[in-house]
Formats: structure tokens, sequence, C-alpha cells
């Protein structure tokens, strides 16, 4: 056993800086001992499945069928055997099993300071709710600091996950889970969505910045007023970017939603037959409660911005499309 | 009766009694009403292997839509043209066109072909034969499971007519309750097949109590019995917790109480150990027959004396019991405590080993064997390849670390398929081949049999290996489009076009089976009773059987021990030698 240990723990450094054949880098601060533990049990399937194949293709070559060969009558069972080739794997699984559950221990405990974001998934966005109030479609955190998640989600079943953090944890409404992480590099990964979640399932993706130490504060205070030093249309088109250009454009092209270009002042036809003309109160409905009115060729699939976007933010919004003429 | 038909005449073998079930009785309602196991089977049989080909050909859809990233074959306009195809009337994406096909995939492979193809079909087959019984216990019953098999169908392809389902084969809730697909026929589908499924367990139970020839004792059954029974407890007492599980999911979606959903009050998490309940040991229902099928051929076609013998009885059994504890499993990041987590790492454990003990069994068997490499044996050393790699790679599953990592990615997709087609199917094609004689009185070409089994052996691994590959790197699995990754996985295209590459191969290989098998019946060598020199009972009797099984009673004898089998020129086949 305590030569499995150090074999173990000898694999790190040689080979798992730099991601491998089979894993991306290691850019968390568990991802090392997940890793560890996923090549320990590459070299048991290697070590197992090789014997295995072996065995079986020289036996079959050895005793294949030909002339004059014929079959021996062996023992039919060996119990000392048997019990040899039961024992090995149970103790080898047995090690795996705690392998996996030591480092599971390291995913499973956010340590005390843990710097803490709110994360709530909605089909198909992701929302970032930093201590300041500040909501991001993207996972902005400091280097080497450890980050709590608390997540949720606002409809069905969706699952955070960093690949090159090894972190994935289900968000499931009406309850709370929890994922922890410490970036130890900085740099932009990917998150994705690995729950599936419906239409849109594969588009559910943002990015992780692991910001320098000592940026991170810079960038959140930014993001959270950026609109200071801008005009609302521009402001508007800031947040058009975060929240609203997956489903509508601005250049006049149908996505999912109708585009913003050109359509305020215009009498639209709904779903339900009526005709609406496109002013500042029917953009606020729109965006609170979507529902409401639904435009003639689109599906009734917004959800909400309630508690997503601010008065405020509803006003830039309205100044930007304003100003798509 | 006796007027036999035209196309058995020509090539009528000697040894077969010109009356046997295939000609007792005549007319497409003499199929259709049979109480016949056999004919059961048959018709299982021919019926799985359809449904094999429609998942197939959505299988074949999800790999060539991700040979390149972006839209490759589901664009606008075959989503228009597929909706124009379709009872709604809404007008589908090229996305929610993929979705629906992976989900039909599952579902269509899951539970019309995985789970009943080798119980239902050979099971049905073989189990009477192997016992020296003339039928099932309960023959009308048997029908009834086949005929509740096609009610199910019909409710798959109507779900298809309906323009589909888009849950994943998973039905995950609250996705299950809210979405406007047609979850309610294919729900219905499930639990219909699902009765189907509960009964043949009950019927293969109950035969193997009570109709056992007079002096056959638990441990002269033959192993494929012993799988059958194990996979028959499975049946019987998970089955019906899916069945519950999928009305609770009806009843929810229709009348709006709250069980799943928590908009509505109810808990999405249990829905997920409701349903792994049922689907993990339904995952044992599925290969330990495969496991017995395996443990005959291996034995039968070394011609030697299957090795711990015990041990594979019982580790079947203890598969089967082990399986019903491993469910949360499939949870480790459903937000499950950490202790439920590790609970269900450590017995998920304890059930790898009787797998890996019947593996070594199978090997063992093979020393100083005298082995054929007739197409059968061959597909039993593809199973021990493949099932020994999709078994080990679940380790990395089983261990909660790395599976948090590859939980969802096409590395479960990967491994799942090394256990359900490198697994189940070739046990399943495997079996088919082995019992061909037996069921037709014809054997095939096995030359072509054996090419046939070394492109699906390449084939097989090109399209799944790949697939742990990028899994591992974080690939997700149910991605309509991987444009976003192309900067994280490297060659990530490379991949999916040797996976889609490997899928066409695979399954021009499985296309190419019917083609030689059905020309057999045609032109195929009459076979001998005992082609193989097997000492089960169903080589006993005459191939094809007569109607009712056997004209005289089989010997009971230990069913590994062929020192008493010679071959025999004349007729091709082996004979007993006192």
């Amino acid at each position: 056993m305590s030569n499995f240990l150090s074999l173990m723990h000898s694999i790190p450094a040689a080979i798992l800086a730099d991601g491998s054949f089979w894993l991306p880098p290691p850019d968390s601060s568990t991802a090392g001992a997940v890793d560890r533990v996923f090549y320990l049990v590459l070299i048991v399937c290697a070590v197992f499945f090789i014997a295995v194949v072996a065995t079986m293709v020289g036996f079959a070559v050895m005793y294949r069928r030909r002339p004059g060969h014929k079959s021996e009558r062996t023992a039919t069972h060996n119990t000392a055997l048997e019990i040899t080739w039961t024992v090995i794997p149970c103790l080898i699984v047995a090690y795996i099993f705690y392998a996996g559950f030591s480092a599971y221990m390291q995913m499973q405990t956010a340590p005390q300071n843990s710097y803490e974001i709110l994360v709530k998934a909605r089909k198909w966005d992701w929302f970032f709710t930093y201590p300041n109030g500040h909501i991001d479609s993207d996972l902005h955190v400091p280097v080497d600091e450890p980050v709590k998640l608390i997540m949720s989600s606002d409809d069905v079943i969706h699952s955070l996950f960093i690949p090159a953090f090894r972190v994935k944890m289900d968000c499931v409404p009406g309850r709370y889970t929890y994922a922890w992480f410490r970036g130890i590099k900085e740099g932009t990964y990917d998150l994705y969505c690995t729950e599936y979640c419906g239409d849109s399932h594969y588009d559910m993706q943002a990015n992780v910045v692991v910001h320098k130490s000592g940026e991170f504060d810079a960038w959140l205070d930014n993001a959270a007023n950026f609109y200071k030093d801008l005009p609302p249309a521009e402001a508007g088109e800031v947040l058009f970017t975060r929240r609203c250009n997956q489903c509508h454009s601005n250049d006049g092209s149908a996505k999912t939603g109708p585009t913003f270009k050109g359509i305020f002042g215009q009498e639209h036809k709904m779903r339900d037959g009526s005709s609406v003309k496109v002013d500042e109160n029917y953009l606020r409905e729109s965006i609170l409660d979507p529902q409401a009115k639904v435009r003639d060729g689109y599906q009734p699939v917004m959800p909400t911005f309630k508690g997503i976007l601010s008065d405020q933010e509803i006003d830039f919004l309205v100044a930007y499309l304003k100003s798509l003429q | 009766m006796a007027t036999t038909t035209q196309t058995w005449e020509p090539t009528q073998s000697p040894a077969a009694a010109p009356d046997n079930y295939l000609t007792h009785t005549r007319g497409i309602t003499s199929w259709i009403f049979t109480l016949d196991h056999k004919r059961v089977g048959i018709m299982f049989l021919v019926s799985v292997t359809i449904c094999l080909g429609l998942g197939a050909f959505f299988a074949l859809t999800i790999r060539t839509e991700l040979t390149h990233p972006g839209p490759t074959i589901l664009t606008d306009t075959t989503a228009q043209l597929v909706s124009k195809l379709t009872l709604s009337n809404t007008q589908l994406t090229p996305q929610q066109m993929y979705n629906r096909a992976f989900t039909l995939h599952g579902a269509v492979m899951i539970f019309l072909f995985v789970i009943p193809a080798i119980p239902s079909a050979l099971g049905n087959f073989v189990l009477p034969l192997q016992l020296g019984a003339k039928d099932v216990a309960f023959p009308r019953l048997n029908l009834f499971s086949y005929h509740l098999f096609v009610i199910g169908t019909v409710f798959f392809l109507l779900t298809l007519m309906l323009g589909g389902v888009d849950t994943g084969w998973t039905f995950y809730a609250p996705y299950s309750v809210e979405t406007s697909t047609a979850v309610a026929t294919a729900v219905v589908g499930a639990f219909i097949l699902g009765f189907g499924s509960i009964f043949t367990g009950l019927n293969f139970l109950v035969t193997v109590h009570t109709l056992r020839r007079r002096g056959l004792t638990w441990f002269q059954m033959p192993l494929m019995v012993w799988s059958l029974y194990a996979t028959a407890i499975i049946q019987l007492l998970a089955t019906p917790v899916l069945a519950i599980t999928l009305v609770l999911l009806l009843v929810e979606r229709l009348f709006g109480v709250g069980i799943f959903d928590p908009a509505l009050g109810g808990d999405p998490v249990l829905f997920q150990h409701f349903f792994w309940f049922y689907s993990h040991p339904a995952v044992y229902i599925m290969i330990l027959p495969a496991m017995g099928i395996v443990s005959e051929v291996i034995s039968v076609h070394s011609h030697k004396h299957i090795f711990g013998y015990r041990m594979i009885a019982y580790s079947s059994i203890a598969i089967a019991l082990l399986g019903f504890l491993v469910w949360g499993h499939h949870m480790f990041v459903s937000g499950q405590s950490a202790l439920a987590g590790m609970v269900f790492s450590a017995l998920t454990f304890s059930v790898a080993i009787p797998s890996a003990i019947k593996v070594f069994n199978w090997v063992a068997t093979m020393y100083k064997g005298s082995i054929a490499f007739t197409t059968p044996m061959i597909y039993a050393m593809i199973f021990i390849f493949l099932f020994g790699l999709g078994g080990l790679t679940g380790l990395f599953l089983g261990a909660l670390a790395t599976d948090i990592h590859v939980h969802d990615t096409s590395f479960v997709v990967a491994h799942f398929h090394y256990q359900m087609a490198g697994g189940v199917l070739i046990a399943f094609i495997c079996g088919v081949h082995h019992w061909w004689p037996k069921m037709t009185g014809k054997m095939y070409n096995e030359t072509a049999g054996r090419i046939v089994a070394l492109v699906i052996l390449v084939g097989f691994n090109l399209t799944y290996f790949p697939q742990f590959i990028i899994g591992s790197h974080g690939m997700p699995r149910r991605y309509f489009d991987y444009e976003g990754m192309l900067d994280q996985i490297p060659h990530l295209t490379l991949y999916q076009i040797i996976s889609t590459v490997g899928g066409y191969m695979f399954v021009g290989g499985l296309i190419a089976i019917p083609i030689y098998l059905l020309h057999s019946l045609k032109k195929g060598r009459p076979a001998p009773d005992n082609p193989w020199g097997a000492a089960t009972m169903e080589w006993q009797t005459s191939s094809p059987p007569p109607w009712d099984n056997f004209t005289k009673l089989p010997a009971v004898t230990d069913p590994y021990d062929f020192d008493h089998l010679k071959y025999d020129e004349t007729t091709q086949g082996y004979v007993t030698t006192p």
C-alpha cells in the first residue's frame, strides 16, 4: 500500500502542470488532488485492461483449435486463486474509494473566509451577483482567494461546470447548493451548463475571469458603476450586450426575439391579434412582465428581468432602443 | 401441417424433425397469438432488431451533426422539412431537433432495445429449453408481455409523430413537467413497456422455480439461467418503482399536483432518487443476461468447463442485490449530502467486484481449452475487451473526486456506451449467432460473421474512445454545438470526426449482420442438433426444436462437461458418446 501511495504522489509534479492528453491544466487549488486520483485510476485501468486482454489473446492463440490439439481437463475452480483475485481488487477499489473521498472532502469544504458570490441559473443564462449588488453574466474572481458560490435556479435544473477548476455542482430550483474553488492562475476559463435544460442548453456558457491580485476590486467597482461617465443610451448599449443580445439583435435580424432596431414608435401586431405601439411603458412592461404582450410570430419564452435590471437600468435600455433608429 | 414449407424444403436438415415449431402451425395469427415461448422469442427478436435500427438512425443523426461545429445536417432547412412531417404545428429549430434526436435515441435504445433484447428475445427462446421444460410457466402472460411491448412501441411512434420529446431519456423534473413536447405519450409508452418487463421477470422466476426438468438441481443450471434469474429479480422489484415515478410525473404534468416541480411545492431531487432507484438496477437488467450469454459461449466454444461456476452464479445474484444500493452515484453533484455521496461511492465499488470476478473466470475458462474462432466466440472476446474497458472506466465515476469532474460529460457517454453497446449489444449479437442454428435450423456464413465482427470492433472503438478524451477535457454531453470549446479542448473537431466515421463503420457492420443471417435461411447449410458441442439441454433437441421442445426427455448432465461429446463428420455437429 505504501508503494501505491508514493507512486500516486510522484505523478503530479512530473506531468500535471500543463494539462495532458487526458486533462486540461489544473488551475484551481483542488484540481491537482482530483488529477492525482484520475491518474491513479488510469494506471489501475491500464494495468488491469492490458493484463486481462493480453491473457485472453494469449490463451486464444496458444489454445486455438487446430488438428492434434485437444482441450485439457483442468480444475474447474481453485479456491485460493479465486480468493486472491477477489481480495486484490477489493483492496485496490478500497484505496481508490479512499483517495476519491479525501479529494472530494477538500472540494466540499469551503474555507471560512471565502468570498461569496450568488449564482442564479436560468434558461439559458448565468447571473452572478456580487456583494455590492452588481450582477454580471460572467464569473469574475480574484486570484488566490477562495470563492464560494451559493447557487440556485429560477426554472429547471442546471449544472455549473468549470473544467479547468474540476468544479461541478447542480443548480436546483427551490434550494441552494454550494461549490467553492481558489483560482491559482490569472486567465479566462470556460464555464458550461452540464445538466440538460432545454433548447439552448449547449449555449448556456459563460466565462470565468480570474483577475490579478489587486485588480479585482477595481473591476468590480467599475462594473457596478459603469454608467457614471456614460450618456444613458451608451450605458443602455452596455446593458444590451450583457443581458439582451443572446435573443435580440440591434441590426434588424430576428433571433429568438424580435430585433431592437427601429422598433421604438412602431405599431406592432401581438399574438392575440391586438396591436401595440412601442413606447416607454410597453418596453418597461415587456422587460418586467414579458408574457403580458407577446409579439406576433414569436414564442412566449422570455423570462422576466424583475430583480435583475434596476429601474435606472431600464431607463438606460429604453434610451438605447430609442437611439437605434 | 406436415406439408412443411417451400422455403425450408430444399436443404432440409436430416436431423431436424419435419414438424418443428416454425412449421407446426401456419398463418400470421398462429404467430401473433402463439403461446409458444420460442415463437414469442422470435417475435421479440425481430421487433427489438427493428427498434435497434430506429435507435441507430437517431444515433447517426447525432453523430453526423457533431462532425463539425455549427449546424451540420440539422439546419433551418431540414428543421422546416421535419416540422412538416410531424402532427404538431410548431416550427422546430435545429437545436430543438438535436435535443429530440438524442432523447429519442436514448429512449428507443433503452426501453425498446437494451432492456428487452436479451431476456425477452433470447431468454424467452432459451430459458425453457435449458431447463428441459416445454414452455415458460405462464405462456399467456408471456404472449401478453409481447403485446405490451408492441403497444408501448406504438406509443413511442406516436410520440415521434407528435414531434418527439426533448427531456433526455431520463425525464428529469422539473424540465419534463414544463416542456411542451410529447412527454405524456413517451411516459405512457415507458410505463406499458415496464409492465411487459415485470411480467417477463415474473414468468422467468416462476419458470426457474417450478419447471426445471426433474432431477435438474440449481447448481446444474446453465449460467445463462442463473443470470436470467438474477435479472428477473430486478425486473420484478425495480420496475414498479419506475412505473410509479412515471405516473407521478404524468399526474404532475396533467393536473398540476406538486410532486417534483418546486414551483408547485415539489422536490426535483426526489425525482432523481425515484428514477435512479429503478434505472441503476435497470443497467443490471441489461448487463446480467449479457454476462450469461458470454459465460455460455466462452465455455462452449473453448470446449472447456467453465471456471468457477459457483462464483459466477453467486456473483450474478450479488450484482442483482448490490445493484439496488448504488443509485445515489448518479447524483454526486445533485446537492445530496457529502455523507450520502460517501456511502454511495463505497457501495458502488462493492458492485465492481462481482463483475471483475466474472471477467477473470471467463479468461481462466479459456486456459488449456480448445478455442474455436467461431463468430460467437469472437463476439464473446470482443465483449470482454469492451466490457472490460467500460467496467474499468466506471472506477473514475465511482470515485467521488473524479466523478465530479467527468459527470455529465462525454466521458460518461463513452463509459455508458462501452457497457451498453459494447456489453449488451455485443453480447446480444453473440447470443444470436450462438443460438441462430437452434432457432432457425441453419448455419450462417462464418467468414462473413468474422469479418463483420472485426469491422464492428474497430468501428466501435473509433466511435467511443475519443469521447473519453474530449469528456475528461470538459466536453459536456447533450450539446448541439461545440464552437465555444474549440479553443479549450485540443483537436476537438478531429475527435468528433473520428467518432462519426467510427459510428458509420459500427452501424455498417450492424446492418451487414441481418443480411448474411437472413441469407442463411435460404442458402445456409442445415444446422446439426449440436453444432458447437455444447452440453446444455437446448442442444439435445433438434434444430429447430419441435413444437413442444423435446421428443425425448433430455439427459441431465453437468452443463459444462464436454468430455462425452464427439465431433461427427457426417452431420458436422457433435454427438453424445457414452
